[in-house]
């Protein structure tokens, strides 16, 4: 009998931790997920004023429940004319003590956590061989993109950020056009990206995001910037340190002419029609373009941050921008094409082009 | 209320702005909104002072470069003395000297209208010598907390010369009496905020 | 005066309240459009909750979502908790403290035609080329990016009606200091009264702020000024500063008359004296206090620096204290007592757990480095609308349920009452707890539509079913109004039969001059103290039965407000540049509002008196509803 009790709790206990699991969320966005560092540290004082929040919320619950069962008119009488109190002194000093006392301990683990958070100081310092020993990487947030400049390595991508796992890396944010957030749930706290003065902070990525089911941390702009914000995405790929200087090795690298007729079609239909103009073609540079880098375009997760990664996908953006993400500033195609729209064999032979660009194996 | 009866410097109560429930709590509720108005000019100030010499790169006009104090300290001069003069003007009207409080607050307008005559001549010389409202980031928020400056003291001339005329003819009774407290109350406001102007905006601004 | 007219026509009375100065029915103007702002806001609110239900659903485009968040957070701040809160200040505080009017009679006239249509101006976007669709923070980059007018509607509109809302708490705050009734010294005032008295000192420091924000940007747009253009050095955060800086004491405007209701209810339902009373009032004041010190918490990841996060990061969790104090003293005013459930009582119950969650929710956003996870995500949506609904709402609907009959001489059902109660209650706890998760799981506010693989579909649809049930919740309640008004059964001075301030003491609707005497206030609580001795009357009096000086009533604030309200349109429309007559349109205005206060000025408008046998005759029974 006992035992079953037992059993019974453990099982009710383990019951209600799955149920707790599966309401994290995904692993890929979830702040209760947290794979870095920075988020490690906001989700334990999440954890942390969620205990102390709780035990306020029981004191008071208890004192609650007590007194609308306890003092209910049809309980003790119609007629009764309770004493009228005036209050007490000693209880209001210990309902502000006690309070006081429950901050405090907030107060101290979050003054220095804001500091530590913000701490830039080892952000330029520069390793034995001259070179930078942390990375930085200049984050440009656009209607509705997102650039990311890596000035050390003179390479430049968009859409997808790629770090390296282990160490710190330290963002400067800047919008090109109105206001944006820049922010990866399960990495870290946001930061925003405002029009007028560059933001630095630090992130740490600790887990790869190929363990992940979709191969990649989700990122979102969490400021209102217009129509699209909803669709202001961006992808995050964490590469072991190794495969992170492979993947600069391979930017750095000139880009390949396209191979087979399709894809070669293509790139020369890109050059044609002022795709080029906005849109580089080479992961060397830097920021500050009109339209995203596509250097990396057939190693994407999404398309346009967040269709599927697929060529109809592509050709469906390409033919008609506004109706995927209303309020973006990709010409249409009538813009580009004399006033027609593309033909099906030119979306085809673009579609091919731009997924056969690759820095990776 | 009884607009008709008469009063001397007898009869004549020695707080006449309060002396009525309508004169107290006009009384009250103009300190409110003079309170009100602190922080409207709080908050225009720091913005000037958030602005200040910003501008695209390139601007040709910054603070040091643009202001000169002999028109602004005369300005600043005359001001101060309609201040004192609208208090000579309560003096009498505390003493129901209903034609020294007039001719008192008279010279309280004129003063008030030859600095409004000057900082619109200012503002002009600024505009001519290419310091337009839409040039810069600075001054947009010069012209702006200057302006509202200008445009406070133009409402408070438009009050008194209304009020002045309004009761040429009538005199002074516990009616009225709040309304002419409460004019020179606004205009030593007015008066106050200038002195925070001349100070931060020009008087900072020729230092630097 | 009073003895004439008890049966007006339709147009006499309509007439009647275009012109009223009287603050009673000052406060039924403000509940009947606030009551429609309201439901205006809360369409808004299903509109999103529909769009939202499901994984990439396209009830609504964009552009046109981003409108209605909009349109739904301005409309229910500005335009239906304010107005209704401000309902009840008018209605029921110059009772509390023993007044025949407000201070200014004319002004608040003036305040409530402001905000009307300063609130139609607004609400006409929806015609006019578009809502402004900026949020309602309306932040300036995005603000001066916006095209079309929506942005102008929203700055115009909101400059008229926020100087209608200063000018009611200027009102509140003179007559509260001015015209209390002998024996009503400050200790003695009625929490409400004192929460009124706070939120009106917050409105005169906290709105001027916004109207100079609002100017920039309305210079920025009209004249071509620069303060948020960023290439011509401006500062699109000095916008955020003076946003919060009005923005965060509006949520103590909107919340301490809220407790200011909910202390009255714990009071009259628990049949006991507010405990703690000078402990509350302490509270309330540290609170609108320190509401002044913590705007920037709002702004934690714009970048202002730890330092400046550490500091408004401590100031905040200081709130918790007093707020915390205030929570445990209704506590202890229920303890001992006598509780009788009617709907207000119900609400005011609920309102104690809801509320607390969403103090504590606000006490770990101030956790600077926990909120760049929080902030602009669904838990800052589910902890402002725990405070909003859980608390200001809440009391909205709890007072109109207690001042009902205050007002307007009937008892709402409360039967239906309680129906509402539950739908609302339910609705509002399955909407937006969920939504402390969605957060957490990083699903971003203010988003049109989001992902099917982000695993947020389930709790976006549970919240759109639990915004269902509060429009169900709402919905009975608007048929419980109809039906009130439809019977019309009249109740007499005390309806609740525990009334323990000065309002329940005399007539409801009072007459119009409120008290034929000015009562004497001998302590906290006066009624109850006069019922507790045995006093039939209910009070006593501080003078003998004399002539009574009313104010005249008044056309000219509409006029006033109405010349703004033309002269918004010709400033509007005068930014395109090609409209010939939007000048025109803007003097005109112009010169309807400053004629009209020039006429006010130069003419003396010296009142009128009730005589003494005319209040005998009232008294002997002739007229009692409050209609003159």
């Amino acid at each position: 009998m006992k035992k079953g009790l037992k059993n019974w709790r453990l099982f009710a206990l383990l019951t209600a931790l799955l149920v707790f699991l599966s309401g994290c969320g995904r692993e890929e966005i979830s702040t209760l997920l947290p794979a870095g560092e920075v988020a490690t540290d906001q989700f334990n004082l999440l954890i942390l004023s969620s205990a102390v929040m709780a035990f306020v919320i029981l004191v008071v619950t208890v004192i609650y429940v007590l007194a609308i069962v306890k003092f209910r008119r049809s309980k003790i009488g119609e007629d009764v004319i309770p004493e009228q109190v005036e209050g007490s002194a000693k209880l209001e000093f210990l309902w502000t003590a006690i309070p006081i006392v429950l901050l405090l301990i907030l107060a101290v683990p979050t003054v220095y956590s804001t500091f530590d958070l913000a701490d830039t100081s080892t952000m330029d310092v520069a390793a034995e061989d001259g070179s930078m020993s942390n990375l930085t990487v200049n984050v440009n947030a656009k209607l509705y993109w997102w650039e990311f400049e890596y000035p050390e390595q003179g390479i430049v991508t968009s859409q997808e950020l790629v770090v390296p796992t282990g160490e710190r890396v330290y963002f400067n944010l800047l919008a090109a056009d109105v206001k944006h957030s820049f922010w990866i749930p399960s990495i870290g706290g946001k930061l925003d990206a405002n029009p007028e003065n560059v933001n630095t902070f630090y992130l740490t990525f600790d887990k790869e995001s190929s363990e992940l089911e979709d191969g990649v941390f989700y990122g979102k702009c969490a400021e209102l910037c217009g129509p699209s914000h909803a669709l202001m995405d961006f992808k995050v790929k964490s590469l072991s340190p190794e495969d992170f200087d492979q993947w600069v090795a391979a930017m750095q690298e000139e880009a390949t002419p396209a191979e087979g007729e399709l894809a070669q079609q293509g790139e020369q239909l890109f050059t044609e029609k002022t795709c080029i103009g906005c849109h580089a073609t080479s992961g060397v540079g830097t920021g500050g373009k009109a339209g995203p880098n596509v250097a990396t375009f057939g190693d994407r997760n999404r398309v346009a941050g967040f269709l599927e990664h697929n060529e109809e996908e592509v050709k469906n953006w390409i033919s008609d921008p506004q109706k995927y993400k209303p309020g973006n500033l990709m010409p249409s195609p009538e813009a580009l094409n004399n006033g027609n729209k593309f033909t099906e064999q030119e979306l085809d032979a673009l579609a091919a082009y731009l997924m056969s660009l690759s820095v990776e194996e | 209320m009884d607009l008709n009866k008469k009063y001397t410097p007898q009869t004549w109560p020695d707080h006449p702005e309060t002396a009525t429930l309508e004169g107290k709590n006009k009384f009250v509720g103009f300190w409110l909104l003079l309170a009100a108005e602190t922080v409207t000019f709080a908050s225009l100030f720091a913005t000037y002072l958030a602005l200040k010499d910003k501008g695209p790169s390139g601007m040709e006009f910054t603070a040091s470069d643009l202001f000169e104090l002999p028109l602004v300290f005369a300005m600043t001069m005359i001001l101060l003395t309609s201040s004192l003069t609208s208090v000579y003007a309560m003096y009498h009207m505390k003493n129901h000297n209903f034609k020294a409080m007039q001719a008192w607050l008279g010279i309280t307008v004129l003063l008030g209208l030859v600095f409004l005559g000057l900082e619109i001549y200012e503002f002009y010389h600024y505009v001519h010598l290419g310091f337009g409202y839409t040039n810069s980031a600075f001054s947009s928020a010069f012209y702006t907390l200057v302006g509202t400056h200008g445009a406070h003291v133009l409402f408070g001339l438009s009050w008194f010369i209304a009020l002045m005329l309004r009761n040429a003819k009538r005199g002074l009774n516990t009616y009225n009496a709040p309304k002419f407290y409460l004019a020179a109350l606004y205009w030593h406001f007015i008066d106050v905020v200038w002195v925070f102007i001349f100070t931060v905006v020009y008087l900072m601004g020729v230092i630097g | 005066m009073s003895s004439i007219a008890q049966k007006k026509g339709f147009g006499a009375t309509v007439w009647d309240y275009l012109t009223t100065v009287d603050h009673k029915k000052i406060a039924i103007l403000y509940f009947i459009s606030g009551g429609l702002f309201f439901v205006v806001g809360g369409i808004e609110a299903m509109l999103i909750r529909i769009q939202l239900m499901k994984a990439g659903n396209d009830f609504l485009s964009a552009g046109l979502y981003n409108e209605i968040i909009t349109m739904h957070g301005t409309t229910m701040i500005f335009l239906a908790s304010m107005p209704l809160l401000l309902a009840f200040m008018n209605a029921i505080m110059p009772l509390q403290i023993g007044a025949r009017d407000v201070a200014f009679p004319f002004l608040n006239s003036l305040g409530f035609w402001l905000f009307f249509f300063g609130g139609i101006f607004l609400n006409l976007s929806w015609f006019l080329g578009g809502a402004p669709d900026a949020g309602w923070t309306n932040y300036a980059s995005l603000a001066m990016a916006s095209e079309g007018h929506g942005i102008d509607f929203y700055t115009l509109g909101l400059t008229i009606s926020g100087f209608g809302t200063l000018i009611a708490g200027i009102n509140f705050l003179v007559t509260i200091i001015n015209m209390r009734a002998p024996g009503m010294t400050y200790m003695r005032m009625p929490l409400f009264t004192w929460t009124t008295f706070v939120a009106s000192a917050l409105i005169l420091l906290a709105f001027p702020p916004l109207t100079v924000g609002l100017f920039f940007m309305v210079f920025d747009r009209l004249f071509g000024a620069n303060f948020f253009d960023v290439t011509m050095g401006g500062n699109t955060i000095i916008w955020e500063h003076l946003f919060w800086i009005f923005g965060h004491p509006e949520v103590y405007i909107l919340i301490l008359p809220a407790f200011g209701i909910f202390s009255e209810i714990f009071a009259i339902f628990s049949r006991k004296r507010l405990f703690g009373y000078t402990a509350m009032v302490f509270a309330t004041i540290l609170i609108g206090f320190y509401g002044f010190m913590v705007w920037a918490h709002h702004m934690f990841t714009v970048g202002l620096g730890p330092t400046a996060n550490a500091v408004f990061a401590l100031a905040t969790m200081i709130i918790a204290v007093p707020t915390g104090v205030k929570i445990f003293n209704w506590l202890l005013t229920i303890w001992g007592g006598s509780i009788s459930f009617t709907t207000p009582m119900l609400y005011a119950v609920a309102f104690i757990p809801s509320f607390t969650a969403g103090g504590v929710t606000g006490v770990m956003q101030a956790i600077a480095p926990l909120d760049y996870q929080l902030h602009d995500s669904y838990f800052i949506v589910a902890h402002f609308h725990y405070v909003i609904v859980g608390g200001v709402v809440l009391a909205i609907l709890a007072g109109t349920h207690l001042y009902w009959p205050k007002m307007f001489g009937t008892m709402l059902d409360e039967k239906l009452g309680k129906i509402t109660f539950w739908f609302f209650l339910i609705g509002f706890h399955l909407t937006f707890f969920i939504q402390h998760f969605l957060g957490l799981m990083g699903m971003p506010r203010r988003v049109y539509t989001f992902g099917a693989d982000q695993g947020w579909d389930a709790y976006n649809m549970i919240s759109s079913v639990g915004a269902l049930f509060m429009a169900i919740g709402v919905i009975v309640l608007v048929v419980n109004v109809i039906l009130t008004t439809v019977k019309n059964e009249r109740v007499g001075n005390d309806p609740w039969g525990d009334g323990r301030t000065l309002e329940w003491a005399i007539p409801s609707p009072p007459p119009f001059y409120n008290f034929p005497q000015t009562p004497l206030v001998r302590g906290l609580d006066p009624y109850w103290i006069e019922k507790m001795e045995g006093n039939k009357e209910g009070m006593v009096y501080a003078e003998p039965l004399g002539d009574i000086h009313m104010p005249n009533g008044s056309i000219i604030p509409l006029v006033i407000s109405f010349g703004m309200f033309v002269a918004s349109f010709g400033a509007l429309y005068h930014m395109d540049g090609d409209k010939a007559w939007a000048l025109p349109v803007l003097v005109i205005g112009l010169v309807i509002t400053f004629g009209s206060m020039l006429a006010r000025s130069l003419k003396d408008d010296l009142g009128f008196y009730i005589t003494k046998e005319e209040l005998l005759r009232d008294a002997k029974g002739g007229n009692k509803d409050g209609s003159k």
